[in-house]
């Protein structure tokens, strides 16, 4: 702070402080604070808000645990209420969406980072970049007519003769999320690139070429070196994928089949059909620390710590 | 175990730069071999083709007898201790020494007791368990010639790894470096700028300018016989004096300049080409009067104490820099600023002596 006076002086010092408290404070807390307490309270008609039927309870968190119906999971018959269904396969999947960027990101970062020619790198990027200069829905809507049943992508393997009927990949032929993962995954694969190259690019060369002359294999090299230096930028990848792919509304909306919910769409069902704010607020809640919870577990499973991640 | 080292016509490109011209060299089995030059000479380079991180672009390196020509750096007998050491910063010590035989699947146990012992071969015993940034810079030294070792190469390659180090730790790790070769008995091939280095460790060594190796000799040789001018200037100082080479008999030659006629040796592939006088400061004698022959008048400009001995640097006529060693024994007279004095040689120390052997 001290710092900061001596050299904007007291004036642009003070506005600095300002405006990191403005965005902190209204455009973060108190938003978030405001959603918290209605997620609380009942929907009331406006004219019994703050009437005697307005009180804080759990009444909104209970909804969740609403509206069973019955499923088998690994073969076995449960009943599971349908929104906390729709939560696990959007952890589930979102985590999968993490894992595929990663592995297509890792190789990649590699490259740019170690092996591709330093020329070459800032056209590389630019490259890698262009793609997302076009707004997410775009990208979406291009990839939904790539996917759909007389679109491009069927009509090339059929004509390379891989399949000799179309697939209907909105519908899935895995799950009924593959074109909600394949489409995640490729907007998201550079937010898993990027800390991962960064972090790969401070590590010394040397390294890498001392361990392949004391024997070691590529993939030894690799699992022993370069990955335990480049944690925590694949932990940050990692979280930044798994929450934006978990957040996404999107995506889902545009290329998910009937058959895949995604839960941001259910909590803007809440929001938006059902005008329900306060439980859409409380899906919210939920969904929020549980998403947090699950990073910070995975962060302990794979010993990654906060400080590594801020880096 | 170790292998020596052959190289056959060796050369590599850079695109179209030549790093490494013509290198022909056979390094014995256990010998302590290293290659001088300034930076950029192709030093380095030589030494990551025989390590295997570069292929050359001509002639064959054979380790051991065996052409080692497409094998990569995992699969060659040498182990390379990097300038920056290159020490694993995310592995306890112990894991950075046995990380080559984690490599190669030996259990744990073992590969604890091993890095154990070789703590205690470079004299760090205890340090097992602390991590590389708990070290200082003798001691990652020590770590990585230790995990160069584990992996019991037949060839040791060093690059330039003392350059880190301040003078007094530099002092004592070469002689360190050089009891741990003739403990092991495998061969090393050191990289070095540092002359002193260079000649203080080595059995033979190579000195190199521009991608060509100019010399190999033992370090006595080197100094003593240096082949040509640049050798001769690398390893220490010179007076040098221009002029022209009279008649050659039993070895010796005149050469007439500016600054008289002098008579020095001369080597048989020297005679016919351009060659300048090449004699030592420690060699050049001051006296009040001329000597028979050899002798130059100067004057005294500077005289530097430097401990054992003292160093007298002068201006003969046009200019010339000449410099001489007076040792400091009490007995020999030193000569002040300002004063005229002969500084003279003998011929037998002097060497007539070519540039620089560069392509062209």
């Amino acid at each position: 702070m001290q710092d900061l006076i001596r050299r904007y002086g007291t004036g642009l010092t003070a506005v600095f402080c300002l405006l990191v408290a403005f965005w902190i404070i209204v455009l973060v807390i108190l938003p978030n604070f405001a959603m918290f307490e209605q997620s609380f309270r009942p929907y009331l008609p406006v004219v019994e808000i703050g009437g005697p039927k307005d009180f804080y309870s759990l009444a909104n968190y209970g909804k969740i645990f609403d509206n069973g119906f019955a499923t088998t999971i690994l073969g076995i018959p449960v009943t599971m209420p349908i929104h906390i269904k729709t939560f696990l396969d959007t952890v589930f999947y979102s985590a999968l969406v993490t894992f595929l960027t990663l592995i297509f990101a890792y190789p990649l970062a590699y490259f740019l980072a170690k092996v591709a020619h330093p020329k070459s790198i800032p056209t590389l990027l630019l490259l890698l970049f262009i793609p997302m200069w076009v707004s997410e829905a775009l990208r979406a809507f291009a990839w939904y007519i790539i996917l759909t049943f007389n679109g491009p992508l069927n009509a090339l393997l059929n004509a390379l003769g891989i399949i000799d009927q179309g697939i209907r990949w909105q519908n899935g032929v895995f799950t009924s999320y593959d074109a909600i993962v394949i489409v995640l995954t490729y907007c998201y694969v550079l937010f898993m690139l990027f800390p991962i190259y960064t972090a790969i690019t401070s590590l010394d060369t040397n390294q890498i070429e001392a361990a392949e002359d004391l024997g070691s294999p590529w993939w030894r090299t690799h699992w022993r070196v370069v990955i335990p230096h480049a944690k925590p930028g694949i932990a940050s990848g990692c979280v930044m994928v798994f929450m934006l792919s978990a957040g996404s509304l999107l995506v889902p909306t545009v290329v998910g089949s009937t058959k895949a919910n995604w839960f941001p769409q259910t909590i803007y069902t809440w929001f938006n059909d059902a005008l329900d704010w306060n439980t859409g607020a409380a899906y919210s809640m939920i969904f929020l620390l549980v998403c947090i919870v699950f990073v910070i577990l995975a962060m302990r499973v794979f010993k990654v710590k906060l400080s590594d991640i801020a880096k | 175990m170790s292998a020596g080292i052959d190289l056959e016509n060796v050369c590599c490109d850079f695109g179209t730069f030549r790093a490494v011209d013509n290198a022909n060299v056979s390094i014995k089995p256990g010998e302590f071999f290293s290659f001088l030059g300034p930076s950029g000479c192709g030093k380095t380079t030589i030494l990551r083709m025989v390590s295997g991180f570069i292929e050359p672009t001509e002639g064959a390196i054979r380790i051991g007898g065996k052409d080692v020509k497409g094998t990569r750096p995992n699969q060659r007998p040498t182990a390379l201790i990097f300038q920056n050491l290159a020490l694993f910063p995310l592995m306890p010590i112990w894991e950075n020494i046995s990380f080559g035989l984690e490599v190669r699947g030996i259990d744990k146990a073992t590969r604890r007791k091993k890095a154990d012992d070789l703590l205690k071969l470079v004299d760090l015993p205890g340090a097992a368990d602390k991590m590389v940034s708990q070290l200082s810079g003798g001691q990652k030294q020590r770590v990585a010639i230790a995990r160069a070792l584990a992996v019991e190469p037949s060839v040791m390659l060093l690059d330039e790894p003392l350059s880190a180090l301040d003078l007094k730790l530099r002092q004592h790790m070469r002689a360190e470096l050089r009891a741990i070769q003739k403990r092991t008995g495998v061969t090393f091939i050191y990289i070095t700028h540092d002359q002193g280095e260079a000649l203080a460790m080595s059995d033979r060594v190579g000195v190199m300018s521009q991608g060509r190796i100019q010399q190999i000799a033992a370090p006595r040789d080197i100094y003593d016989n240096p082949v040509n001018g640049f050798v001769a200037s690398f390893v220490g100082e010179n007076n040098i004096f221009e002029g022209d080479v009279g008649p050659v008999s039993a070895g010796m030659a005149g050469l007439t300049g500016p600054h008289g006629a002098f008579r020095a040796r001369i080597a048989p592939e020297a005679q016919g080409k351009a060659l300048k006088l090449y004699v030592r400061p420690e060699h050049t004698v001051l006296s009040r009067s001329a000597a028979a022959e050899n002798s130059v008048e100067m004057e005294v400009t500077e005289v530097a104490f430097e401990g054992a001995f003292i160093s007298v640097h002068g201006v003969a006529a046009g200019g010339k820099r000449l410099s001489a060693e007076v040792k400091n024994d009490g007995v020999t007279s030193v000569p002040g600023v300002g004063e005229k004095v002969f500084a003279s040689f003998d011929a037998a120390r002097a060497l007539l002596l070519p540039d620089a052997n560069v392509r062209g």
